[in-house]
């Protein structure tokens, strides 16, 4: 009997890893902008909803595998995250930040509705072939095999992305205009183009997340950004706003937390419990759990 | 003096622009007819939407040929509240203010129908749902509000009857939308039937509208082995929960209601719905000549098979146009009168309306398999 308790515990174990992977891969991208220029870029989350859609369209129209639709989606989703970012966000650069906040809101509307316009609400399904779902058995354990690949899918582009931001060039000048714009311009970094670049690899990772989504939940609609990209917020806070590992950490606990609370409490209050974490970060520790406390010296 | 000469101007022009929206409400009594229709032509529910919506034009289309009403043709004019109360509340209002219909078909979700209900009482406007089934419709939504199609009290205990009887569960597993007034009174019918009849609920599990994820629930549900699991949602919902149930192993009979009557069920369910029974109003089986009629002019009409979506709002706007026309009035007092003595046959069953506004309806137990569902049983009440 208790061998039964353990495996249920397991098995609710990869329920909530893969889906705090999918938490995280946005998660990373909100992260990413904030360090950059310090903006909570609310249209994220509908970022990730056209890249589910960009694999919709690559998986039905064009009949292309797996791995193939994970590059369309994401190279949708990237190119939507610029445009987004040269036509709403670069014009206000010296504004108030409320401003791009509001422009923000207003292009994640913006986004839901042109998608709205051309697709309809009516939920769009992900076909089946894409990645066929096979039952893993053993040890009295029945994992769903797309669960593992997307922990395994996501694992991989996280080390992508450190591998970019610590051993390469590129890396090296977002780091530096995320720690001082001015002085990394001074330093001849083009600035314009290194923030081009981390909202595209965001909204990448982003795009991809909503494939996996896609596939893993079968079908998307236009409003599906909203509640993960939300999620995902918190999750950003959470682990410490502008610290991409924080932003791993921050999902991979927002997915565990929704996935343990619908067990031991109650499947009605997760939602609710899932966002009480972002008051509590905000009380105790605003910085985020790998956040430093930075204060302004005069 | 130009800031005093604008402010002033803006204000003539809001003043008159309040103006305009008074009008004088008239039951016009020539010309066309208005019925309001209030549908999710999209949305979640989108395939419940269309399929009414087609059912309502084939009858407009038979009326009209016939010469309408007492001479003056019927127009429909639809309106999408997209599966949502709010978007009900707001189309239901423009059509009943600014369209000035004489009466209102539909919504067709319970949670749309009890958000509507009352705004059509308050307004004496008779409205009629081919297929809210949820009891609050009638309780909540007042003198006004008829109802063409049984109710869940009814629907939940037929199948509680059937799992128990008929499949001889003693175990039941539930996992349902505690957000949506017509799962969450499915799911509570359903319960109360299956332990009068001596089961045993094993597990009771909620997730919100939307929801995509129910691996946490139905890895809860899965060591308590129940013989049969009860899925009271709309067919999209439906084929996911189905899909993600099978992955992980639970392999009992699904049961469900008539919001799984859906071709679209099987686009998104695949074989994961298979071995799965639902209440539901209607079946595409049934021999009786008005159920073939219908099917048949359907199908020439829009080369599609009649479901039960269709037939039922074909027989709520039936069961309208016939009491206006028996009324020989458009104001919705008489129309009311007219509708409450309606005795009619329709392609659904006969209806006539009880002390609450309830038709008295049987109801068909369809076994889903293979991409069809297929007739068990018919059980009245």
């Amino acid at each position: 009997m208790g061998g039964g308790r353990q495996m249920e515990f397991l098995q609710q174990m990869i329920n909530g890893l893969s889906l705090g992977f999918v938490y995280a891969l946005i998660a990373i991208g909100y992260t990413m902008v904030y360090g950059i220029i310090g903006l909570i870029n609310f249209a994220h989350g509908d970022v990730f909803m056209v890249g589910g859609y960009f694999g919709f369209f690559a998986a039905t129209m064009l009949h292309l595998p797996f791995i193939p639709t994970l590059l369309v989606a994401m190279g949708g989703a990237a190119l939507t995250g610029v445009i987004v970012e040269k036509i709403a966000y670069k014009p206000l650069r010296n504004s108030p930040k409320l401003s791009i906040l509001i422009t923000a809101i207003a292009m994640s509307v913006l986004l839901e509705n042109l998608v709205r316009l051309k697709m309809t609400t009516d939920p769009q399904t992900y076909p089946e072939t894409l990645l066929p779902a096979h039952v893993i058995r053993f040890a009295g354990l029945s994992i769903d095999n797309r669960q593992l690949i997307i922990i395994g899918m996501s694992i991989l582009l996280v080390v992508i992305l450190q591998f970019i931001v610590f051993k390469t060039k590129t890396g090296k000048a977002m780091r530096a205009t995320s720690f001082d714009k001015d002085a990394a311009a001074l330093m001849g970094i083009n600035v314009d183009s290194v923030i081009s670049i981390t909202f595209a690899i965001g909204s990448a990772l982003a795009g991809a997340a909503g494939v996996l989504f896609g596939i893993l939940y079968s079908s998307i609609d236009p409003y599906m950004g909203i509640m993960p990209g939300l999620k995902a917020f918190v999750a950003a806070v959470l682990g410490g706003i502008g610290i991409i590992p924080g932003a791993l950490w921050g999902g991979l606990i927002m997915g565990l937390v929704e996935t343990f609370s619908k067990v031991y409490i109650s499947s009605s209050y997760s939602d609710a419990i899932a966002f009480s974490i972002l008051i509590i970060i905000l009380i105790v520790k605003p910085s985020g759990l790998l956040g430093k406390k930075t204060r302004e010296k005069v | 003096m130009f800031k005093k000469k604008m402010s002033l101007l803006l204000s003539m022009a809001m003043a008159v622009g309040l103006l305009a929206g008074c009008g004088a409400k008239s039951a016009s009594t020539t010309g066309d007819i208005k019925i309001g229709v209030v549908l999710p032509l999209t949305g979640a529910v989108s395939s419940f939407g269309k399929s009414g919506q087609n059912g309502i034009k084939l009858l407009e289309d038979q009326v009209n040929k016939a010469g309408g009403i007492n001479g003056r043709k019927i127009k429909f004019i639809f309106e999408d509240d997209e599966g949502k109360p709010d978007t009900a509340v707001t189309v239901g209002t423009k059509l009943i203010s600014s369209d000035n219909v004489v009466a209102i078909v539909g919504p067709l979700t319970s949670g749309s129908c009890i958000a509507l209900g009352p705004i059509a009482t308050q307004s004496k406007v008779p409205m009629i749902t081919g297929s809210g089934t949820n009891p609050d419709v009638t309780i909540k939504g007042g003198e006004y509000v008829y109802r063409a199609c049984f109710i869940d009290p009814f629907q939940g205990s037929v199948l509680a009857k059937f799992a128990s009887g008929d499949l001889k569960a003693k175990t039941a597993a539930i996992l349902y939308d505690n957000g949506n007034d017509y799962s969450k009174g499915l799911a509570e019918f359903f319960e109360k039937g299956f332990i009068a009849a001596g089961g045993k609920i094993v597990g009771k599990e909620t997730y919100a509208t939307g929801d995509k994820d129910f691996k946490a629930q139905l890895t809860k549900i899965k060591p308590t082995k129940p013989d049969v699991v009860l899925l009271p949602d709309y067919y999209g919902t439906v084929g996911n929960i189905a899909k993600q149930a099978r992955a992980i192993g639970i392999n009992a009979p699904l049961l469900g209601g008539d919001g799984w009557d859906s071709a679209e069920l099987f686009k998104v369910g695949g074989t994961a719905v298979n071995n799965s029974y639902i209440s539901d109003h209607y079946s595409a089986n049934d021999t009786a000549s008005l159920v073939v009629a219908f099917q048949k002019d359907y199908k020439a009409k829009y080369n599609l098979e009649a479901d039960a979506m269709a037939v039922l709002n074909y027989d709520a706007a039936k069961i309208m146009v016939e009491a206006i026309k028996t009324s020989g009035k458009t104001d919705g007092q008489s129309i009311k009168a007219a509708l409450q003595k309606t005795n009619l046959q329709v392609v659904s069953g006969k209806v006539s309306f009880d002390a609450n506004r309830d038709a008295i309806k049987g109801a068909v137990i369809l076994k889903v398999d293979a991409s069809k569902f297929n007739f068990i049983k018919k059980l009245v009440p």
